[in-house]
């Protein structure tokens, strides 16, 4: 299948195995092999080409030289520790091996080039199919053996086996098991809906400060606010359910999707997590009043409880109830009537269910 | 050199004596390679993994794959005293306090997108030459099998680093996996550990993305060469060259030496990139926090098709009986791959199905020779093209000046229609081009001599095309059609009675036809006319 003949189509030689000694002598023996002088298919190079290559090579090959101790060096003498040595050590090192590597690979293409003879050898295919006998005996063999493994007498035999088989196949599977928890209702809740260690409801503090947000100071129309529970600022798993934002409307803005009671004084508090498949709906439009998640531009009017006005979002962002307490600081009347976030199989239209308990 | 040197002779004597290693070497040191520019593509991909497999053990000796949570307190000035989980400040530590790491985190996902990238233009090299045809079908599916490892290995490669970019990624895929029927949150909770993000998933994809798929890929790679290398390259067409040969050069010495040399060009590409082009500077994006995302943020280009197809997808969504199906999620996220992905795994055997083509092919076909292929090729492409584009509609809307809704809307119809579009002509072009050849054929080619005749007419002088090339053009192969004419009794053979026997025999016919027959052209005069003059005699070939 693989051997090499070199038949060449003009046929000028008789065909003879190239580049190979004879087969039965050491291989890369002691044996003199004679250098393939005027073998048909291997055109020589032009000896003053070859000459004036090899000088380009090794000059090339002596950049590679200079640029591989250049890269040992910069190593040495570039530290890194702020910002800038980090920029010069990667711009030497960098450049020295680029240059050591690209240097090597075009000397190694002159060498090819113009060193080495062109080749036009032919090497015949055969089918990649067996002959006819090869077949026939494997077919023979394969029976035989199968017939003396008594695994087509026994049939017992075989149908235990695939019995036996069975839970050990599974086996691995049921491992995997304890890699989590199952859902249970987890999805369906978010830590608004928990209550602080004093019993008290919790309130909205702004994200990165942790500040509790007075309702009386947030009071810039137009604004956008991203908000979190009190007591979760560092809980990732709370806020990737839990995240707000927060607009102040005036009362002629708020239009019928908004639930009235859930505000309080044109304050109105959405889940950020995009109700696709949960980015950060972090982009507010101020004239528009639309949140924009710039994960796939879904688009959602927060004037009218942000139902969805575009994109592949398809259903709106849950509105958190709120209130303030006795400090006149804002926080959650409980948590959201529907589960945040993207939908899954066990959500079913929870706001239709969530409208008739209310009716 | 006259004789082989002690050392060389010594041991290769002593390997021999022990394995047998020279009966093997006899058959294979002057093995023969064909030569062709488009043979080099899956090379880079090839190298590309080397690259990856050597940066990313570098990288794992700094790397710390945990999420717990630590306060900064390197060198990167900005980011000194935030919270971030254990991945995150240590990326950022590879980066800025080891010397060499930002270059070499560089260089691996430069490696990774040139990785991806070689990939997917290898398997349109292939694709287009029908390089995929018996006997090459396995290597064709372990290429597609390589393809979407490879769209997994970066996924959970992009999310280690534990950046508010890749946790975006992390995020999507979170919403993705939820959005699966039946048994989409026991998934999620299973690969989060509980609850999204939970503290489990970047050890996990840790593990899956350094020694998981890297030893899959690994031994479906060599896989992938050992069946080259047993059913040997194909080849394009031209003189000497026929379906039962290879010409080229020999692996020892040319053809190791160039591959060693491509081996190198390609880590140096990498590695000048590496150097200049920044990317995917995790410091400029903070830790992770599900609360928040950086505005106008790129995935990788591979993944932006998915991003895409995630955009244009219209608000669907089915409740019945409590339960959910989010239609604008799976649709968009398993439907265009598995369009791709199932329609490349099966071509080969439709192909063979359509065309009753049970031979062997060692050949390469040039594109233009089978339209069709060429032409659901390009269909493929565009298809894939605008979905990408579609990923990247905030970038087009914003440098263009266009309304974000109206690529977006523009993009709902384009997914059709420009498909459509690409296939009518690609098949076009294909058939321009046949007709070309037949004509370099029948007429020669021009020779840039002009001659004026005797009515006044000038005529440039056509000589018969080189035989290099007249060989290329002549390696043009009939494309076989399946039996499907009624017999003398008017009885269609067996095969074709069936209603998806006459959709065989239809799309057999339409696929095989060859439109533009070479014609060798003796006896027509060598000459076209160009000038002024008398157009009497002037194109014969407007066919
Ligand atoms: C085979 C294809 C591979 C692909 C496509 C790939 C892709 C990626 C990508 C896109 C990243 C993010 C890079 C960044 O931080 O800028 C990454 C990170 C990483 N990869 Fe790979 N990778 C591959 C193989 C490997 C292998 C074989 C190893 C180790 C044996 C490895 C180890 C790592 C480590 C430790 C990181 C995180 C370090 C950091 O971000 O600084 N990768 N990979
Ligand atoms: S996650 Fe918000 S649009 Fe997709």
């Amino acid at each position: 299948m693989t051997d090499n003949i070199n038949d060449q189509p003009e046929g000028r030689v008789p065909a003879r195995v190239i580049g190979t000694p004879p087969s039965n002598g050491p291989i890369l023996g002691d044996e003199i092999v004679h250098e393939a002088k005027g073998v048909p298919g291997v055109i020589p190079a032009d000896p003053a080409v070859a000459k004036r290559a090899e000088r380009i090579v090794a000059l090339l090959f002596t950049i590679t030289f200079l640029a591989g101790a250049a890269f040992i060096a910069s190593y040495v003498i570039f530290q890194v520790g702020t910002i800038d040595r980090t920029a010069a050590s990667n711009y030497a090192l960098g450049s020295s091996l680029s240059i050591a590597l690209l240097s090597l690979a075009a000397g190694i293409v002159v060498w090819v080039r113009q060193i080495m003879p062109k080749y036009n050898l032919v090497q015949e295919r055969h089918p990649m199919a067996s002959e006819a006998d090869t077949k026939e005996y494997v077919e023979e063999t394969f029976l035989q053996g199968a017939n003396e493994s008594g695994f087509v007498k026994h049939k017992m035999l075989r149908r235990t086996l695939l019995l036996a088989a069975a839970p050990l196949g599974l086996a691995p599977l049921v491992l995997l098991k304890d890699m989590g928890p199952l859902p249970g209702t987890a999805l369906r809740h978010t830590v608004w809906g928990t209550p602080t260690k004093d019993g008290k409801p919790r309130r909205l503090v702004v994200e990165g400060t942790g500040q509790p947000i007075r309702a009386a100071d947030f009071n810039s129309p137009g604004g956008i606010l991203s908000v979190i529970p009190e007591g979760y600022e560092e809980d990732l798993n709370a806020l990737a359910k839990a995240t707000l934002i927060l607009l102040k409307f005036r009362p002629d803005e708020i239009k019928s999707g908004t639930n009235l009671n859930w505000t309080h004084d044109g304050i109105v508090a959405y889940s950020k997590i995009c109700t696709h498949v949960g980015c950060p709906a972090a982009l507010y439009e101020q004239t528009t009043h639309h949140i924009l998640c710039p994960c796939h531009q879904s688009t959602f009017d927060a004037a009218d409880g942000a139902k969805v006005i575009f994109g592949p979002a398809a259903r709106p962002l849950p509105q958190l109830p709120i209130a303030i307490d006795s400090e006149g600081y804002l926080v959650a009347k409980s948590d959201f009537n529907v589960p945040v976030g993207p939908s899954f199989w066990e959500r079913g239209d929870a706001e239709a269910e969530a409208r008739e308990q209310k009716a | 050199m006259d004789t082989t040197p002690k050392a060389i002779s010594g041991v290769s004597t002593f390997l021999d004596d022990r394995i047998g290693a020279g009966s093997f070497l006899k058959r294979n040191m002057r093995k023969i390679f064909p030569d062709h520019w488009s043979f080099l593509l899956g090379e880079i991909a090839l190298y590309s993994f080397i690259i990856l497999l050597l940066t990313g053990t570098f990288l794992t000796f700094w790397f710390k794959p945990s999420m717990g949570e630590v306060v900064y307190s390197g060198s990167y000035q900005p980011l000194v005293g935030v919270k971030m989980s254990e991945a995150y400040a240590s990326a950022l530590n590879i980066s800025f306090d080891v010397r060499g790491g930002l270059l070499i985190r560089q260089i691996h996902h430069w490696a990774a997108l040139l990785f991806i990238a070689g990939m997917m233009v290898h398997m349109l090299r292939v694709f287009f030459t029908g390089a995929y045809r018996k006997p090459r079908e396995l290597n064709w599916l372990i290429g597609v099998g390589l393809l979407s490892l490879a769209l997994l290995e970066g996924l959970t490669g992009y999310s280690l680093p534990d950046d508010l970019l890749s946790g975006a990624g992390l995020r999507i895929t979170e919403g993705v996996m939820l959005g699966i029927p039946v048994v989409g949150t026991y998934l999620t909770f299973l690969l989060f550990g509980g609850e999204y993000p939970g503290h489990d998933v970047i050890s996990r994809f840790f593990t899956i993305h350094i020694l998981l798929i890297p030893g899959i890929l690994l031994a479906l790679i060599s896989a992938h060469m050992v069946l080259m290398w047993v059913q040997k390259h194909t080849q394009m067409p031209g003189t000497g060259r026929t379906e039962k040969n290879v010409v080229g050069a020999p692996f020892y010495p040319t053809f190791m030496a160039k591959a060693g040399a491509f081996t190198l060009f390609t880590f140096g590409v990498i590695a000048l990139l590496g150097t200049f082009a920044q990317i995917n500077p995790i410091w400029l994006f903070g830790p992770y926090t599900p609360a928040d995302i950086s505005a106008g943020s790129q995935p990788d280009f591979y993944m932006g098709f998915l991003e895409g197809s995630l955009r244009l997808m219209p608000s669907w969504e089915i409740n019945f009986l409590d339960h959910t199906v989010s239609l604008s999620v799976l649709i968009p996220a398993l439907v265009p791959l598995g369009i791709v992905m199932t329609g490349l795994a099966l071509y080969p055997f439709i192909e063979q199905w359509v065309t009753g083509d049970r031979r062997e092919h060692h050949t390469a076909d040039r594109p233009r020779n089978n339209p069709h292929r060429t032409a659901i090729g390009f269909t493929g492409i565009a298809f894939y093209g605008v979905l990408w584009l579609l990923g990247a509609n905030d970038e087009i809307s914003a440098n263009f000046h266009i309304s974000l809704y109206e690529t977006t809307i523009f993009g709902r119809f384009a997914i059709f229609l420009v498909p459509a579009l690409a296939y009518f002509v690609a098949y076009r072009i294909c058939i321009g081009l046949q007709r070309k050849d037949a004509e370099v054929l029948s007429h020669g080619v021009e020779s840039g001599v002009i001659k004026r005749l005797p009515n006044g007419e000038y005529i440039e002088v056509h000589t018969p095309a080189a035989q290099d090339i007249a060989d290329h053009i002549r390696g043009k192969k009939e494309i076989p059609i399946i039996e499907s004419g009624v017999d003398g009794d008017g009885i269609p053979p067996k095969g074709a009675r069936t209603a998806i026997g006459r959709l065989r025999a239809k799309a057999s016919e339409a696929y095989g036809t060859d439109h533009v027959p070479l014609d060798e052209g003796h006896g027509h005069d060598e000459h076209a006319a160009i000038g002024a003059g008398d157009h009497s005699d002037g194109h014969r070939d407007g066919h």
